[in-house]
């Protein structure tokens, strides 16, 4: 019998805390294959953030660090600047970084600072029981939106992807998503691509993963991964933003 | 000790970091903590630093966590305004056990207030500032040699005891200019055992968290914090006595003010009142053994400090209420002549 | 045969395996739940399984591991 798949080595015995479905388990799983595909264990710190993956640090035997809520892209620039050989994943959630953290990430973006960006954005605050995100889509519902989000009180959904890209210190951006096995497929190939030009010593790689919070969402997980087909990807389109690497080919 | 040179108290401070091998500095700009910015900027290409003006002190804060976290020496400067932004950052950098080291040049408060020398920060550099449980060690300089001389010291105490450590100086001390000796640069230590820099050969992997999991854990976790405050109680408490052993009136005072002092000291003898000094070096762990020798002797304390009463209280508690102890400050940037804290000192006990 | 192990312990539930799962016969719930309350998905036939690997790369909790006899 040859091994076609096997849970990654890199994980502790650790139960994950993730709800059933919950998209931040198929994401943890892929930066560890990516890892051990790729030699890079021995050379990453991963930094988390606070939020559902809060405890993330507990599934790898990789140096890990959980920053405080909206932190993790300035202790990442700490980390970053101190050991600029390693491997830096800056993980965050949208609660995190778009609201908590805005400062933190567009001036790790403006400062083009060398690590990798893993934006977990399931349009909603998970942990703390379903509040609205700056990412809640319009007329989403969420129990500070009980009536759905609405413009004229709280704005519209912010596309981190797309804001990122436009910095100069920006060489990568993507948006990819878990919903299916061909886009679990091309979510691993863009972390993996942002992980290469981290190790070549290139800008900012930032990679958005709309993924599906079913707990959250009030929906079972099968319908949560239909969700980001028929509505989540009509407000954050596919693709990518910007590849410098591609551009200098 | 090598050259012997004038300069101001910041840029003081911030050579004698680069030669305590602190090669990572993050800061927002705010006044009177600048030059400490300034000079790591200047100095970045040709020490190997690493500079960054960041967009807020609660990232600065941060970026000195993540440093320490990897195991080397960072640190960053601000004033009180700013210093609130980051005690988020300094609750976490003691929970995680981060070593780290922070100026706070104290101005007047609250909120925007002033920019000359003050001790208004007392009770949040001492009592926390941030959330939860949790204490930094607190140096307070009274010149310029001993801002520079705290570098080192506050690195190494950062490092014994994994734990931030704040140098507070205020607008006096950060802009005056003194003469000041500094020590030979002392060579990078190697890598820590703990710190988060990749496993890179390491037999274990590290992990630095604050998330508590469950009650009984984070209980336990808290536990080991205060032990490691005891410890530090009993081992750090720094203060300096003048003239205490023949005294009757003890004036308790750090930082800038504690200079004042010794000329209003000398006017009290002239005039034929003893009067000795305690200056606290710790404010936090504060001095309290400082106060236990004259338990049993008939003195009273004439506590006076650039803020509306902050340090009194402690030493209250040092003294045990046993003894008469007398207030005089000044606020909004204001210091004492000392002609003035002689007369307020006659007037308290004629 | 090839062979398809869940982790029974492990599973959520989500049943992400089950619906992507090319064959639709190799996996089913289980009718007892496991240590968390779920009922977990295991494998019953893998007559027709041909070791793509699918349902361990949909899986969130890492808990399927698939072999291929060769």
């Amino acid at each position: 019998m040859s091994i076609v798949y096997k849970r990654p080595e890199v994980f502790t015995d650790e139960y994950k805390k993730y709800c059933g479905g919950c998209g931040h388990g198929i994401i943890n799983r892929l930066i560890g294959e990516i890892m051990e595909e790729e030699n890079l264990v021995d050379k990453a710190v991963l930094i988390w953030p606070i939020g559902c993956s809060v405890y993330a640090d507990k599934y790898f035997k990789t140096d890990s660090i959980c920053a405080l809520h909206g932190r993790a892209p300035a202790v990442g620039t700490g980390v970053k600047r101190s050991c600029p050989e390693d491997l830096v994943v800056v993980y965050q959630g949208d609660g995190d970084m778009v609201s908590e953290g805005m400062a933190e990430i567009m001036h790790a973006g403006i400062r083009g600072e060398k690590f990798t960006v893993v934006f977990v954005n399931n349009s909603i605050y998970g942990m703390t029981g379903g509040q609205m995100a700056p990412t809640t889509l319009m007329d989403q519902v969420t129990t500070t939106t009980p009536y759905g989000r609405k413009d004229e009180n709280t704005g519209h959904p912010v596309n981190m992807a797309e804001i990122i890209s436009g910095l100069n210190g920006c060489y990568y951006s993507e948006r990819v998503t878990v919903n299916s096995p061909a886009n679990i497929r091309k979510t691993k190939a863009a972390i993996k691509k942002a992980f290469k030009y981290q190790m070549e010593g290139k800008g900012l790689s930032f990679v958005e993963v709309l993924s599906p919070c079913p707990t959250g969402w009030k929906v079972k997980p099968l319908q949560a991964l239909k969700w980001i087909d028929d509505v989540v990807t009509k407000q954050y389109p596919l693709g990518v933003f910007k590849d410098c690497g591609q551009e200098e080919k | 000790m090598g050259d012997k040179v004038f300069m101001q108290g910041n840029e003081a401070f911030a050579e004698a970091a680069i030669r305590s091998g602190c090669k990572f500095f993050f800061g927002y700009p705010i006044t009177p903590s600048s030059e400490i910015p300034e000079y790591y900027a200047k100095k970045a290409p040709s020490e190997g630093l690493t500079f960054i003006q960041a967009e807020t002190e609660v990232s600065a804060f941060n970026m000195v966590a993540g440093v320490a976290a990897t195991g080397k020496r960072g640190m960053t400067a601000t004033s009180g305004p700013g210093f609130s932004l980051g005690c988020e950052a300094m609750s976490y950098m003691s929970a995680a056990g981060l070593p780290s080291v922070i100026v706070d040049c104290m101005r007047p408060g609250p909120a925007d207030g002033e920019i000359l020398g003050s001790q208004g920060d007392y009770n949040q550099l001492t009592k926390g500032g941030g959330h939860g449980d949790y204490n930094t060690i607190v140096l307070a300089p009274y010149s310029v040699q001993e801002y520079a001389d705290f570098a080192p010291l506050a690195f190494d105490l950062a490092e014994k005891y994994r734990n931030p450590v704040v140098v507070a100086s205020d607008g006096t001390i950060a802009k005056m200019m003194e003469n000041v000796e500094f020590p030979e640069k002392i060579a990078p230590k190697g890598r820590s055992d703990w710190a988060c820099d990749g496993i890179n050969g390491r037999d274990h992997y590290n992990d630095i968290t604050t998330c508590g999991d469950g009650p009984e854990q984070w209980e336990k976790y808290n536990l080991n914090l205060q032990s490691k405050y005891t410890k530090i109680r009993e081992n750090e408490q720094r203060w300096e006595e003048i003239q205490t052993d023949d005294a009757d009136i003890l004036i308790v005072a750090f930082g800038s003010l504690s200079r004042v002092c010794l000329t209003a000291m000398r006017i009290a003898r002239e005039n034929g009142i003893k009067v000795g000094i305690i200056r606290p070096i710790t404010l936090w762990p504060f001095p309290v053994k400082a106060f236990e020798k004259f338990a049993d002797k008939d003195v009273k304390y004439f506590v006076t400090e650039l803020n509306a009463g902050q340090m009194v209280n402690d030493v209250k508690l040092a003294v045990n209420d046993n003894k008469k102890v007398e207030f005089y400050g000044r606020l909004g940037g204001i210091t004492p002549t000392p002609v003035e804290l002689y007369k307020k000192l006659c007037e308290l006990y004629k | 045969m090839n062979r398809v192990t869940v982790d029974r312990e492990m599973c959520k539930e989500c049943e992400y395996c089950l619906h992507f799962c090319p064959k639709g016969t190799i996996l089913k719930k289980s009718t007892t739940v496991n240590k968390m309350g779920y009922y977990p998905a295991e494998a019953v036939d893998m007559t027709d399984c041909i070791a793509c690997g699918i349902c361990a790369s949909v899986c969130p909790e890492g808990a399927i591991t698939v072999e291929k006899n060769i």
